[in-house]
């Protein structure tokens, strides 16, 4: 549509932020709303046409915008996305727009402000997405920690200062160490800090490219988050604000996985080979272990938030599932489904959570009973999304998560089989939950009070639904875009760097 | 010395300085208190002129003056030109505060201005002798600013410190300085270069003379194990005269350093690399650590001064041209920040109240959310997280380092900035978290609250487009070194 569709979709949203930070304090806090959602809405649309315009036939770069910008430290201003990135680019931005419209009146204090974060946030996030220059894809993957920084701090719960402190350094901590291998990466690939350029580099010894794998793996892994790094997601989910959790369950997480199919797996082919297993073993720890730690959670946004990194093992382990040097390629498209799959569903439970939240003020499991009763629409929204989580056939959690058993069956039945129990696990915890909130009798007088969703929520809730609806009854709308990109990726990975 | 062959144009704005300096204090005899606001506009008006002086005399190739030992070449005119900046956001940021503590006298243009005449002949200096007068004029002038406030017990104490200290260090600067002089036989810095490069020179007593001119240049710095100083003098001086310190000086600082290492004793690269090293490791390390235990924010804004010198050392250590201009934008940017973080407890102090500690930073964001803004770009700045300036300068810093494979170096200076983001977040955490303690209105003069702003803005609009400001580093860098 425009010859800089990209820099459109990640500046709109900032533009819009800062218009609602404009508007001041609170006393024009409907001001703001609007703003904030004719902004989402703009960054939502202006992002469509790159899933329209799309070319399924070209598996490289499209809408391509190169710019100089700091010439003198060989940076450009790189955009570009690929069948794998522009999913992501288009998930962004309609979860902004869930997000505004699920914190439209529930957010009391300083809505210019927590609205205004996350429209800059979302510019961001789509800009790391975008991005095809490192330092470039490192300063809007940087960035958007200050607005997440605020948003749980400012708006989150009882523990909220220690849950920001804790998401802020861990982040950091990773992204740090990746500066210092983009760094070595530049001088290698010729003074340049072009992706492309970097995986082109022809050779690189083996135990450089472990050390920068490390250093990657640390940056990424702790945004996946993966088994051991992961202990900052539960904190930081639970005190974070609905829209706060909705953004770090569908959006965040992604980035993390998205790294390690930009950067680690086409730069640094052979460490990635040979610390596969390392990787299948802490992804199949954090399926079995964490989907178990779920099962005992007493607070329904932790336990969706340990069911989200239970559902990211699935996603890195897809993303790792060597046969010699070739990945499979039903693994990976699965990880990739799963990865989109699991920003809708989880939106969707954080959403229902924020919903009953907003009600009761609490989420315990073991405050609620009943709800069904008084809050029957919302409960036949829940149960679909419950049974998504759980990897029910026809929703979107199935096709991604059979995808990468599939792939896994070919490499190694043990994966496949351990990898499998999540369906049983997954299910146990999601259903569970959702039978001791939603069924049997009202259980207090805080049920009795509950009313059914209005408007505002039943549209959240329903464009949710179609999205997970749609994307499981029709899985191959995505894949056949990502497809040759994926096949790209396989094949590139294949290239030994040694 | 032959004065018809005398330029005086390169020393244009220093001149006129001189002058215009002088018009101040004599005024001050014959205006009375209530006209004392006149020594402000005074001020900035020779800060304007001697800024218009400076781009019109900005030099294509250096030009040597004064019997070789003052120089002007783009570096030291680049500086200058932030100098007048940074000294002239510095009088603007006080204006307000010194009239409510007294300090709105003559003295404190006159000083403030004499400072500044120290640091422009220490970044203009090409000799040993015109490096060393400099800086004693600047330290002169600082100590006696900062003991102004003779009626604070505090003030005075740390004035005596940063005296007695001050004067030991100049002590050991200079004792080092006799040594190249004994080796070498002259005190300027070219030939002193060519003398070394030549191999005339006794080695033992060049490497003496080094270790000592690097402690006395540390200490100038404050950077570790020579900053003791540091947080005293920050904590105990009025906040403007904090500002004084630890804004132009530091970049006044690191040109000196450069001009001695460099251009005068860059044949022994290899020796001053490593002691560099060592001072800059333990800067960060310590610098940030001590940090995080503080809870007067001047203090903890001392020590994190001292990580940042830290990080400034990297660049000089790597021994490039590339490293150099990256210390400098470093250098830069770090005035840059440290004017809007002493600008906001200026601003949030009055009459009566100093803001001081972690604690009366709570809750600015409902008290006003446009400084508590400002604050927050600021403090991530320093904190080096993009898209905000701070970053560009570790960015270029580390790159630097990485280019002669240092990159255990690298490593060890990303971790200390994450120590070092802790303290930073919890000043964020302070503004944005935290219910207001004091309540009371945010009151500043029109003219602090848009330099302040745009101050602020400034490192969020360096932060997206700093390329301008790169190349000027670089180019600096190149015309000035072009001769070694």
């Amino acid at each position: 549509m425009f010859t800089n569709q990209l820099s459109l979709v990640i500046w709109a949203p900032i533009v819009a932020g800062l218009l609602v930070l404009a508007t001041g304090g609170d006393q024009r806090a409907t001001l703001a709303r609007w703003v904030a959602v004719a902004g989402a809405l703009i960054g939502f649309l202006l992002s469509l046409p790159l899933f329209t315009g799309f070319d399924n036939l070209n598996g490289g770069m499209q809408f391509e915008e190169v710019k100089p910008w700091i010439a003198s430290f060989g940076i450009q201003y790189h955009l570009g996305v690929d069948g794998i990135s522009m999913l992501f680019v288009i998930l962004n931005s309609f979860t902004t727009l869930m997000v505004v419209l699920a914190g439209w009146e529930v957010i009391k204090k300083r809505q210019s402000q927590y609205m205004a974060a996350f429209l800059i946030m979302s510019g961001l996030i789509n800009g790391a997405f975008a991005a095809l220059d490192a330092i470039l894809f490192y300063v809007f993957f940087e960035g958007m920690l200050i607005p997440m920084y605020l948003i749980i701090g400012v708006w989150g719960g009882p523990r909220r200062v220690y849950a920001s402190f804790k998401f802020f350094l861990y982040t950091l901590l990773g992204s740090l160490l990746m500066l210092v291998a983009l760094i070595y990466l530049y001088f290698q690939a010729g003074k340049t800090f072009d992706i492309q350029a970097f995986q082109a580099i022809a050779k690189i010894p083996l135990h450089v490219q472990i050390l920068l794998f490390i250093a990657f793996f640390l940056s990424f892994a702790v945004k996946v988050p993966m088994w051991p790094v992961h202990t900052w997601l539960p904190d930081a989910h639970v005190e974070a604000p609905t829209g706060g959790s909705m953004v770090l369950a569908a959006i965040t997480l992604k980035i993390g996985a998205y790294g390690f199919l930009r950067f680690a797996l086409p730069i640094l082919p052979d460490a990635a080979r040979e610390l596969s297993w390392i990787m299948v073993a802490l992804s199949l720890v954090a399926v079995v272990y964490i989907g178990l730690v779920a099962l005992v959670q007493t607070d329904m946004k932790k336990l969706v938030a340990y069911s989200s990194i239970s559902h990211m093992g699935f996603v890195t382990l897809g993303m790792f599932m060597f046969t010699g040097s070739h990945l499979n390629q039903w693994a990976v498209e699965g990880a990739l489904v799963q990865m989109v799959s699991h920003g809708f569903v989880s939106a969707g439970m954080f959403f229902c959570i924020g919903v009953m939240y907003d009600r009761v003020h609490s989420r315990n499991i073991a405050d609620y009973g009943g709800v069904a009763n008084k809050m029957p629409i919302f409960a036949a929204f829940m149960m679909l999304f419950a049974m998504a989580n759980s990897g029910l056939p026809a929703t979107s959690g199935f096709a991604g998560e059979f995808m990468v058993i599939m792939g896994a069956v070919q490499v190694n039945f043990w994966y496949a089989a351990l990898a499998a129990t999540t369906l049983i696990f997954g299910a146990a915890y999601t259903l569970w939950m959702y039978k001791r909130v939603i069924f049997g009798e009202v259980s207090n007088h805080h049920v009795e009070e509950m009313a059914d969703v209005n408007k505002r929520e039943f549209l959240v809730l329903v464009v949710l639904a179609i999205a997970v609806l749609g994307m499981g009854l029709y899985p191959q709308g995505f894949v056949e875009k990502m497809h040759l990109s994926v096949n790209d990726l396989i094949a590139h990975v294949a290239q030994t760097k040694l | 010395m032959n004065w018809a062959d005398l330029n005086l144009m390169p020393a244009l704005p220093e001149l006129f300085m001189s002058g215009a300096i002088l018009v101040i204090l004599m005024l001050d005899a014959f205006i009375s208190d209530a006209k004392r606001g006149m020594h402000y506009g005074l001020a900035l008006l020779t800060l304007a002129v001697c800024a218009v002086l400076q781009v019109q005399t900005y030099p294509v190739v250096p030009v040597h003056t004064f019997s070789g030992m003052f120089v002007s070449d783009a570096l030291s005119s680049l500086v200058k030109l932030a100098m007048y900046g940074s000294t002239a956001i510095v009088l603007v940021y006080s204006r307000q505060y010194i009239a409510d503590r007294g300090l709105l006298r003559g003295e404190f243009f006159s000083l403030a201005l004499f400072a500044l005449l120290g640091m422009n002949f220490m970044v203009s200096a090409s000799s040993f002798v015109s490096l060393y007068m400099g800086l004693e004029l600047l330290s002169l002038s600082l100590y006696s600013l900062i003991a102004l406030q003779r009626d604070s017990v505090k003030a005075t104490e740390s004035a005596m410190k940063y005296f007695v200290l001050g004067a030991l260090a100049s002590g050991l600067l200079l004792y080092g300085i006799s040594m190249i002089y004994g080796a070498t036989g002259t005190l300027d810095l070219a030939l002193v270069a060519k003398a070394i490069k030549a191999h005339t020179a006794n080695d033992m007593l060049l490497v003496f003379g080094l270790v000592f001119i690097v402690a006395g240049l540390c200490f100038k710095l404050g950077a570790v194990p020579f900053h003791m100083w540091v947080p005293d003098v920050y904590q105990g001086s009025a906040t403007a005269v904090t500002l004084m310190v630890g804004g132009a000086p530091k970049l006044a600082a690191f040109v000196f350093v450069l001009r001695i290492l460099v251009q005068g004793l860059e044949a022994m690269v290899a020796d001053w690399q490593a002691m560099l090293a060592l001072v800059a490791v333990l800067s960060m390390a310590i610098g940030n650590i001590t940090a995080i235990a503080q809870t007067n924010i001047k203090r903890m804004l001392a020590y994190s001064t001292i990580s940042h010198m830290g990080f400034l050392l990297l660049g000089l250590l790597a021994g490039t041209p590339d490293g150099y201009a990256a210390a400098l934008f470093y250098a830069l940017i770090y005035v840059l920040m440290s004017m809007v973080s002493f600008g906001i407890l200026l601003g949030l102090s009055r009459a009566g109240f100093e803001c001081e500690t972690l604690d009366d930073l709570k809750g600015l964001n409902s008290r006003n959310s446009w400084y508590a803004l400002l604050m927050l770009l600021t403090m991530f700045s320093m904190a080096g997280v993009p898209p905000l300036a701070g970053f560009y300068a570790k960015f270029a810093v580390i790159k630097a380092i990485a280019d002669i494979h240092l990159y255990w170096l690298a490593v060890v200076s990303v971790m200390m900035s994450l120590i070092g983001a802790f303290y930073y977040l919890r000043v964020v955490k302070n503004i944005y978290f935290d219910e207001a303690q004091d309540t009371s209105a945010i009151v500043m003069r029109a003219d602090m609250k848009l330099v302040l702003s745009l101050n602020a803005i400034a490192l969020l609009v360096l932060g997206v487009v700093p390329e301008r400001v790169i190349v000027l580093c670089m180019q600096a860098m190149k015309q000035s070194l072009a001769a070694i």
